[in-house]
């Protein structure tokens, strides 16, 4: 009897996969990967990366004629593939570059997606676009900036976001700007967790800093997830830099803005590498005694009716939070990633890979501020570029430096709290 | 720079109170049980989220966060006592390992999913801000946490070694079924240690909450220092747990100042390491 009963579940539950592969193989989804940290202590930034996505999906799977000719937003699904729909499967980083590479080889063999897209931290983006690569399967992060990412001689990966060469230029001209305007610049000081992220835009900035004629000051690395950081607040106190940047994730630049107001330590000018200063649960935390900080940004919100103020209501809708850079950068990098896909007409990697490659994006189709996306032969959008902006009432960035897409002037100095 | 050498000093001794606060729990729960408490590190986020919610809700500091923690850690302590840990002190080591890291997970995620991954924080000035003496910068808020992490050593030390209540819970330690034929009941004394732990636990994460960011993982990076902290001060007491929070926050200020803070770490391990390996006891442990 009990034989019999085990015999009878398998049976149904052979007919019900073999019917489950059926409906889907009917309904012709395209199924995506995309590993974030949605636990661990980047969690926050994880999760708004998957709402990102989320509502992204929302834009390319239903019809949203009021976004005009923004790419993938008029019809419901792909075109490309006769209205078929996309699936994201969210993985789990974790925090951790083996967790990350681990569950990008799951979502490919078991999930068998199409594309992956990931994984916020470089560290992990490195990882498990390696399995990427191995299986053939093309990858593209819209959001990992460490500069060694592309310099591997990939032929699957791509990324759509600036990256720190591009901050070199972007930090060095804002800086010889302030400096005509009659600010100090000349003592530069470089603050950067010794992540993955940290250490290697750290070093891209102070090679290209070198580079430029203007050597770093002072470079203070710090352990990642720190539980003080009197220390270092106290070696900028002492050696007086005119301008801080700062590369740190959340939880580190939350507690070096209330060390700081505690140890009274106001810099002349901060200006954030995006990342934590960009988390909306940084400014919510700490806005109010960061007052002033710069950051770099590829995010503006446009004017009302335009299709980055409607995609920024959409987001805030569902998270209810303001749209940040590195959300956007997300976004940005999962549309370019699924037109490639209508554009190929199908779910084959190998023509994703070609399309990916004859990606030609002009900045009326994008989100992001991008001049627009093109990939090189190493796979970094050639066309990515980044502005100033600036934390002025503690509560919002507003755009301040170039001159061009500036809403508001620079203020100097650090105001702080 | 002698006078900023004073202030890195103040600032380590007021961050070795706070690593002595919260490790206080986890080493009175081994030394009462032998059992290791890998939820510890939640058990510090949850104080740190009640702080949050008082704060919230009633608009109140830690004055009256900081006791409210204290009694929700110490209740939460009896139940996790009862439901859990009873049955798996039974079994083997590894038993306690996965059963209390099972409830770590548990909480984390609990919070995770009632309050999202966002990071949160108590406004600066909920503790009176910042003094200043003779240009020595002190926060009040790391002020209190360490003068509590004081009282709370002292009282917990006088319990265990003035009061019968203690003794009791010292016989049981020893030798749980002596102190039953001595008509001590072994269950009661237990779950009175773990009350007693889960609540400076509580009352230790409502006091860093409000100069610390808050957020569902925090355990995760207090826990490492935790325990760091018990087993160089002995695991099982007290007093010694405060010398050793004052020592590894001196020395980790003091090298992250001098040498760089990306090696603190290394000096602090290696001097840990080094001294275990002459008295693996700790500071005030018993061989």
């Amino acid at each position: 009897m009990k034989f019999n009963h085990v015999v009878g579940l398998l049976c149904a539950a052979a007919v019900s996969v073999a019917l489950a592969g059926q409906a889907c193989a009917q309904d012709k989804t395209v199924k995506i990967g995309a590993v974030f940290p949605l636990s661990g202590n980047a969690a926050s930034a994880g999760n708004h990366a998957k709402a990102a996505l989320e509502v992204a999906m929302d834009i390319i799977n239903n019809a949203h004629p009021e976004l005009g000719n923004f790419p993938l937003a008029k019809n419901a699904g792909l075109a490309g593939l006769g209205g078929a729909k996309v699936e994201v499967v969210f993985a789990d980083n974790q925090g951790s570059p083996a967790t990350g590479q681990n569950q990008a080889l799951r979502l490919i063999t078991e999930e068998k997606v199409a594309a992956l897209t990931g994984a916020y931290q470089s560290g992990i983006t490195l990882t498990a676009s390696a399995i990427a690569e191995k299986y053939g399967i093309p990858f593209l992060t819209g959001e990992s900036v460490a500069a060694n990412l592309t310099e591997r001689g990939f032929k699957w990966f791509f990324r759509t976001t600036p990256i720190a060469t591009d901050f070199v230029n972007v930090y060095h001209d804002f800086l010889t700007d302030m400096k005509a305007a009659g600010a100090k610049t000349d003592n530069v000081a470089l603050v950067h967790d010794n992540t993955e992220y940290g250490t290697s835009v750290a070093n891209t900035l102070a090679t290209g800093f070198k580079g430029k004629g203007q050597p770093i000051a002072l470079d203070i690395a710090y352990p990642s997830n720190a539980t003080d950081l009197q220390s270092q607040v106290l070696q900028l106190k002492e050696k007086k830099p005119d301008v801080v940047i700062m590369i740190s994730y959340t939880s580190d630049a939350i507690l070096f803005a209330k060390t700081s107001q505690a140890q009274d330590y106001k810099p002349p000018m901060i200006i954030a590498d995006d990342s934590g200063y960009s988390d909306p649960s940084f400014i919510k935390s700490v806005g109010k005694i960061s007052q002033g900080v710069f950051n770099r940004s590829s995010w503006s919100i446009g004017p009302a009716g335009s299709p980055t103020a409607i995609i920024a209501k959409l987001y805030k809708e569902k998270t209810g939070d303001e749209m940040d850079d590195t959300a956007g950068r997300e976004m940005q990098g999962f549309f370019v990633l699924v037109d490639a896909i209508d554009r190929a007409g199908s779910s084959d990697p190998a023509k994703i890979q070609a399309a990916l490659k004859a990606t030609d994006l002009r900045p009326e189709q994008l989100m992001m501020g991008y001049k627009g996306v093109k990939f090189d032969d190493k796979g970094q959008n050639i066309l990515a570029s980044a502005v100033i902006i600036q934390l002025q009432d503690g509560e919002n960035y507003v755009a301040v430096w170039p001159k061009a897409n500036a809403d508001k002037a620079p203020i100097v100095p650090y105001k702080g709290w | 720079m002698s006078f900023v050498i004073v202030q890195v000093i103040v600032g380590g001794l007021l961050l070795g109170a706070v690593y002595a606060l919260f490790s206080s729990g986890l080493t009175l729960v081994w030394g009462m049980m032998n059992v290791v408490n890998f939820a510890h590190g939640d058990f510090v986020m949850l104080g740190m989220y009640v702080a949050y919610l008082v704060y919230s809700l009633l608009g109140a500091g830690p004055l009256i966060g900081a006791p409210l923690a204290m009694l929700v850690l110490a209740t939460l302590g009896v139940v996790v006592y009862f439901s859990l840990i009873r049955d798996i002190m039974k079994g083997p080591m590894l038993a306690q390992i996965l059963g209390t890291f099972g409830l770590a997970l548990l909480l984390r995620y609990s919070v995770f999913w009632w309050f999202g991954a966002n990071f949160l924080s108590l406004p600066e000035n909920l503790v009176g801000g910042t003094l200043d003496l003779f240009g020595i910068r002190i926060q009040a808020s790391r002020l209190l946490a360490g003068a509590v992490a004081l009282v709370v050593t002292l009282g917990l030390h006088l319990l265990l070694t003035r009061t019968s209540l203690g003794s009791k819970m010292l016989a049981v330690a020893e030798d749980s079924t002596a102190a039953q034929l001595m008509g001590i009941r072994p269950d009661s004394m237990q779950a009175v240690a773990w009350a007693i732990a889960a609540g400076a636990t509580g009352l230790a994460g409502a006091l860093i909450a409000t100069f610390f960011y808050i957020v569902p993982t925090v355990g995760e990076t207090l826990a490492i220092v935790a325990f760091v902290t018990v087993s160089l001060g002995g695991f099982g007491s007290v007093p010694g747990a405060l010398v050793a929070g004052l020592l590894i926050g001196v020395i980790e200020s003091l090298s992250g100042y001098l040498i760089g803070a990306i090696y603190q770490d290394i000096v602090v391990y290696s001097l840990f390491l080094g001294f275990l390996w002459f008295r693996p006891q700790g500071l005030m442990g018993n061989s």
